[in-house]
């Protein structure tokens, strides 16, 4: 019996090794996508474009521009000149941020009064406009203490396990889990809907292989691939980018391989159920897009509201997520680990049952 | 056009058409895949932080410091726990149950009287985006305990200078309403990718593509035949995509809907057209398949400024952007859904996307010429 699968995952693998496109699709893709996608995959804010409209003119507001220009995100800083130039510079995006200080700035200064000013940004975008903002009023904050009292109290603030916070950090052990879970779901789903499509199903059924054993023989390869992926993934992870390995590879490996098994399970009842490619492609689309928008990979799960975080919970993804970062980054322990991995074990027995009973149906 | 070629080209956009309709998965990715996406993207996408769990720890009670305590609690911003010690708190940020520990020292009380204490934040600093976004809050919370705490103590209490900020075109700064109109633009991606990227490959794989090179059709007029339906189809989708953005979503339509349309139009041909180049260019479904996901959807997720801010990537990394249709298209959408028909912005977005659409059809059909030649 253990012959016959091997010979089985030995066909599949060849079939899909052998062939020189699918071999760049699966080594070269994700490669270059590890270059580009870290560096794209960033919240911050940068090179932030101010236009300033200055009525006052005074020393104290020169002051507060001079500040503006002189902080790193700012760039460039713009004089504009009166009502109409602010009402078009946002829409037309001339000026990320516009600021109109009041006439008499300076005279209150002076006088000790509360001098005003106004802060107009684009929210368009509404995570840059509070970014935006949050630095103008830092700079402002900065700028008031310098011309004011101190205050009694501050804050001192680090951050833990990614001291820079370099979303970099952040990205590539949630992109482990996106690159495997796109390849090893891609190989399944596409294995059977492949043969049924050339017809070498029905000879596939035909040969001494009981369906299980085929199921089997369907599932090694799109597991031995994602486990290989992620071992370069993690390479290039810690051996180019820098980030730490600060918990067990052991412990990250296991994870993975559990993971793997319940998005393998997955792409087998997509392609038990598919008739042809274009309908496996479907299916693989159709659980990849979900998985990766649901799994706190762009966007923390906490925000979600109540409804969709009880939905995520059976995303394997999402659980992965967790262990990854946590793994890679904060040195969970291993009861941490286990704690986030039995939801997948549990989502694969699920998945696998779904694939063989619907393989069975399909096949009998 | 000959009258022979308008009725090769009609039996052609007939016989896809038929293929497409007999494939229930056609329908499904151009009505069924956008309505599950905007839904889940509408509900599930956001980047509004509330309720941050944070651990609040005391070293030493006292009035002050149990009134900074209590500010956290009193913040919408916050959902805090309050550990007696520094190391439980610091393992629930291990874990993952908190974003951050505050940490109001044993002598907070008396450095506050001397004008000078230090309230220590620890961050996570897994998620470095929502760790700003807390360290924000946690900031707003000290500025006003601290302004409360001058007024009562009888001190000035207006600041020296008073900004007063304003949001425009998104003043509840709702991250629905500028992700949904980027949406949009993912969803027609993914109809135009998925639709086209087999359609070639399809025809390679099971060996018809000679049958249907041997016919008196032309490659423009193959392709066309292939473009036709697709096309129609993905305008559908985008016409559903829409309509469940502005009633479903509430997401304001400021602009012109014919304008959206328009770029619309534009949009879905480059995409189409990416996706002939792929299948073109594979001639093997899987791979085909393959490519599609990894070249259109993840690059419209990550470089198309959908999310991610373009501006604050490296100079390699935008430039590479600029290859990307849907970064275009966004800049479109977001502008005509929450702005208004601002021709500015439109104009050379447009612009660029038809030069994508003409590059990449020009591109499909050179591959299939070659292949047969």
């Amino acid at each position: 019996m253990f012959r016959r699968i091997r010979a089985l995952i030995v066909k599949e693998l060849l079939a899909i090794l052998n062939d020189p496109k699918s071999r760049a699709i699966l080594v070269v893709l994700p490669l270059v996508q590890l270059g580009v996608f870290p560096f794209a995959a960033t919240f911050e804010v940068d090179s932030i474009r101010i236009a300033v409209w200055n009525p006052d003119g005074g020393v104290a507001s020169r002051d507060l521009v001079a500040r503006f220009a002189g902080a790193p995100v700012f760039h460039p800083v713009v004089a504009i000149d009166g009502r109409p130039a602010i009402e078009a510079a946002l829409p037309a995006r001339e000026a990320d941020l516009v600021i109109v200080i009041d006439q008499r700035f300076s005279a209150d200064v002076a006088a000790g009064r509360p001098a005003a000013i106004q802060l107009l940004v684009d929210g368009s975008n509404s995570n840059t406009a509070l970014v935006t903002l949050s630095y103008a009023r830092e700079i402002v904050r900065d700028h008031a203490a310098a011309i004011g009292p101190d205050p009694p109290a501050r804050l001192a603030t680090r951050a833990l396990y990614n001291p820079n916070l370099e979303s970099a950090w952040f990205i590539l052990p949630g992109l482990l889990g996106i690159l495997t879970t796109i390849a090893s779901l891609a190989v399944t789903a596409f294995s059977v809907a492949r043969e049924k499509e050339t017809g070498t199903f029905q000879q596939l059924l035909v040969t001494p292989l009981r369906p299980a054993e085929i199921l089997v023989g369907k599932m090694v390869p799109g597991l031995v691939i994602g486990l290989a992926q992620g071992a370069v993934i993690v390479a290039v992870m810690h051996g180019v980018y820098g980030v730490p390995l600060a918990g067990s590879l052991a412990l990250l490996a296991g994870a993975l391989a559990v993971f793997l098994t319940s998005v393998i399970g997955i792409g087998l009842a997509v392609s038990a159920i598919a008739r042809t490619q274009q309908q496996a492609l479907f299916g693989a689309f159709l659980f990849t897009v979900p998985m990766v928008i649901l799994s706190g990979f762009a966007t923390p799960v906490e925000n979600m509201p109540g409804w969709i975080r009880t939905l995520t919970l059976g995303n394997p993804l999402r659980w992965f997520m967790e262990i990854a970062r946590g793994v890679v980054l904060k040195d969970l322990p291993p009861a941490a680990v286990l704690n986030l991995t039995w939801p997948m074990a549990l989502i694969a027995v699920v998945t696998l049952t779904v694939a063989a009973l619907v393989f069975r149906r399909r096949a009998g | 056009m000959s009258r022979a070629a308008a009725r090769r080209l009609s039996a052609l956009v007939g016989k896809e058409s038929r293929q497409i309709l007999r494939d229930p998965s056609s329908i499904a990715i151009a009505f069924v895949l956008p309505a599950i996406l905007l839904f889940i993207f509408g509900y599930g996408v956001s980047l509004d932080a509330e309720g941050v769990p944070v651990a609040v720890v005391v070293e030493q009670p006292s009035p002050q410091a149990d009134s900074l305590a209590a500010a956290f609690a009193g913040s919408p911003s916050f959902d805090p726990v309050y550990p007696l010690h520094r190391t439980p708190a610091q393992r629930l940020l291990r874990l993952g149950e908190v974003r951050a520990v505050v940490v109001v020292p044993a002598s907070f009380e008396a450095d506050l009287a001397r004008g000078d204490a230090a309230v220590q934040v620890l961050l996570d600093g897994t998620d470095a985006n929502t760790a700003r976004i807390v360290s924000g809050y946690a900031d707003g919370v000290l500025s006003g305990w601290l302004a409360d705490l001058a007024r009562e103590r009888g001190a000035r209490t207006a600041p020296v200078i008073e900004a007063e900020s304003r949001i425009w075109f998104n003043p509840a700064v709702r991250s629905r309403n500028f992700l949904i109109p980027g949406l949009v633009a993912i969803v027609m991606t993914l109809t135009g990718a998925l639709l086209t990227s087999l359609l070639v490959a399809r025809e390679y794989d099971r060996g018809t593509i000679e049958t249907l090179m041997a016919t008196p059709a032309g490659v423009g007029e193959i392709l066309a035949g292939k473009v036709v339906p697709t096309f129609l189809l993905g305008m559908a989708s985008m016409g559903l995509s829409v309509a469940m953005a502005v009633w479903l979503f509430d997401v304001p339509l400021r602009g012109s809907f014919l304008v959206l349309a328009g770029a619309s139009a534009l949009f879905l041909t480059a995409a189409l057209g990416l996706g002939l180049v792929i299948s073109a260019a594979t001639k093997d479904q899987f791979v085909a398949g393959q490519l599609a996901i990894l070249v259109t959807f993840l690059p419209a997720f990550l470089l198309s400024g959908f999310i991610f801010n373009i501006d604050a990537m490296p100079p390699a990394i935008q430039a590479v952007s600029h290859l990307v249709a849907a970064r275009y298209f966004i800049a479109i959408a977001q502008t005509v859904f929450l702005v208004g028909t601002e021709w500015s912005v439109i104009l050379p977005n447009a612009a660029a996307l038809a030069v994508m659409g003409v590059a990449f059809l020009g591109l499909a059909r050179a591959l299939l010429v070659k292949r047969l030649g």
